[in-house]
């Protein structure tokens, strides 16, 4: 049976992993490679490694560090922040990324989720989308999109750009719910469910992640096939393992580490 | 010499550093000649069908096929998995190298696509690519089409439907999911195949 997958993700600023709460007030969790090596060991399913300031700073994402964090790692890694073109997408991939995450780069032209497909194969192509909801009771279909890390609005709506990401030939989405993202709150397993549903390819939930229960719910009422987290691993709350076994105690399909 | 053929499908730097890992010194290569020269040979691949046709148009195809005739072990990766069938209807006017007679194709509507993540192997006892690997053991899975269930399988995925995760006939072996991604076990998988040594 297909498992639901953990994803532990870093948030890598100047070559240092760190968390903030919605996307500021960030603090240091440690080297990459070390925390990526720390989290396969424990049963994540993959690593995603976000250069969060890449974009907003505009320049490239750090080679270096993405090589020697590739380096400790036999499980997929997902590389994202600041890749515009299938160039820098392809000195990713040379780096040692089997996957790479694009954002504002595949709103501004989304023509280049294609043409990284067509070189590295659809697979290796996920659209991330950093949505938040107008307020509480507004409907889900108006969740709309933000780029450069959360700070600019750009007027569309999260499931009907999934669809169109979809089309283009994205491999999996990465939804972000900017609104629960850091605090620990649980995932917006509405926001989830209605983009999970809306396309074919698979969806991977974040922002919100506290405990256990919420990977249960976002894999349940949110029909995620994967969840993303990254805080509650860096500081102890849980670790992939002792997260895992609660979902298998709770009838979640996961992989558990040897 | 261990030869991962490259035919600009993706890239190759997983599956070098994984067999790097496992203490073997592969040499990556589009050139028919080192093929040639090859004890074993791994032919990995992710993507599309169609990268396939680069194989033939280099003469790579020609090359794998008199190696695997000498009885040269031979290991394909997702669409090298694929690629040892006749063919795929994601590529109709693309011909693999026909070891197997069956078609790959996609997976049936209903569920979300591709397969993507880890998920079990039930393997065949005595399958060499799997020694020491227990039954039931994950792999990473990223493809939309597969290949049938066949008298060559030593492993059954299921996803919605029973697929090969994995084939074996004589020195010819293919797996469908990424041994390169697969945590331990994958390196084990692919230590068993450096290891194997054909009779």
């Amino acid at each position: 049976m297909l498992t639901k997958r953990i994803i532990a993700c870093l948030d890598v600023k100047a070559g240092r992993v760190v968390k903030g709460v919605q996307f500021v007030d960030l603090i240091d969790a440690g080297d990459p490679a070390e925390v990526a090596a720390r989290h396969a060991a424990a049963g994540a399913d993959e690593i995603v490694f976000l250069d969060i300031t890449a974009t907003h700073e505009a320049r490239g994402t750090l080679i270096p560090t993405v090589k020697r964090t590739a380096q400790q790692l036999f499980i997929p890694f997902t590389v994202g922040g600041g890749i515009r073109t299938a160039d820098e997408a392809s000195a990713v991939f040379d780096a040692g990324a089997d996957k790479i995450s694009i954002n504002s780069a595949a709103l501004a032209h989304p023509e280049v989720i294609g043409e990284i497909g067509a070189k590295f194969g659809a697979q290796a192509v996920i659209v991330a989308i950093d949505a938040r909801r107008a307020g509480p009771s507004s409907p889900i279909e108006a969740a709309q999109v933000f780029v450069s890390g959360g700070r600019k609005p750009t007027g569309r709506h999260a499931i009907e750009w999934a669809k169109e990401a979809e089309d283009r030939g994205a491999g999996e989405i990465l939804l972000t719910s900017m609104d629960a993202d850091g605090t620990r709150a649980g995932f917006d397993c509405e926001l989830t469910a209605a983009v999970s549903t809306a396309v074919q390819i698979p969806v991977i939930a974040s922002g919100g992640a506290g405990n256990a229960q919420h990977f249960t719910q976002v894999f349940r009422e949110g029909k995620a096939d994967a969840a993303l987290a990254a805080s509650i691993f860096h500081f102890g709350i849980a670790d992939v393992r002792s997260l895992k076994e609660e979902l298998r105690r709770d009838g979640i399909p996961v992989r558990l580490p040897c | 010499m261990i030869a991962v053929v490259d035919y600009k499908a993706g890239n190759l730097t997983s599956v070098m550093k994984s067999l790097r890992a496992v203490g073997a010194n592969p040499t990556s290569t589009d050139d028919p000649a080192t093929v040639h020269r090859a004890d074993k040979i791994i032919l990995p691949g992710v993507g599309h069908f169609a990268a396939t046709k680069f194989l033939e148009d280099q003469g790579l195809k020609a090359a794998i096929r008199r190696k695997i005739a000498a009885g040269v072990p031979f290991l394909g990766i997702c669409v090298g998995l694929q690629w040892l069938f006749a063919g795929s209807t994601e590529a109709p006017g693309c011909s693999g190298l026909a070891a197997f007679p069956e078609t790959c194709d996609r997976f049936a509507p209903g569920r979300k696509i591709p397969h993507v993540g880890w998920n079990s192997l039930s393997i065949r006892p005595g399958a060499r690519l799997f020694a020491g690997i227990s039954n039931n053991s994950f792999v990473y899975f990223t493809h939309a089409y597969r290949a049938p269930v066949t008298t060559a399988t030593v492993a059954v995925t299921d996803y919605g439907e029973p697929f090969s995760a994995a084939v074996e006939h004589g020195n010819i072996m293919g797996v469908q999911f990424h041994p390169e991604k697969s945590g331990e076990t994958g390196l084990r998988l692919l230590r068993n195949f450096l290891e194997w040594e054909p009779c």
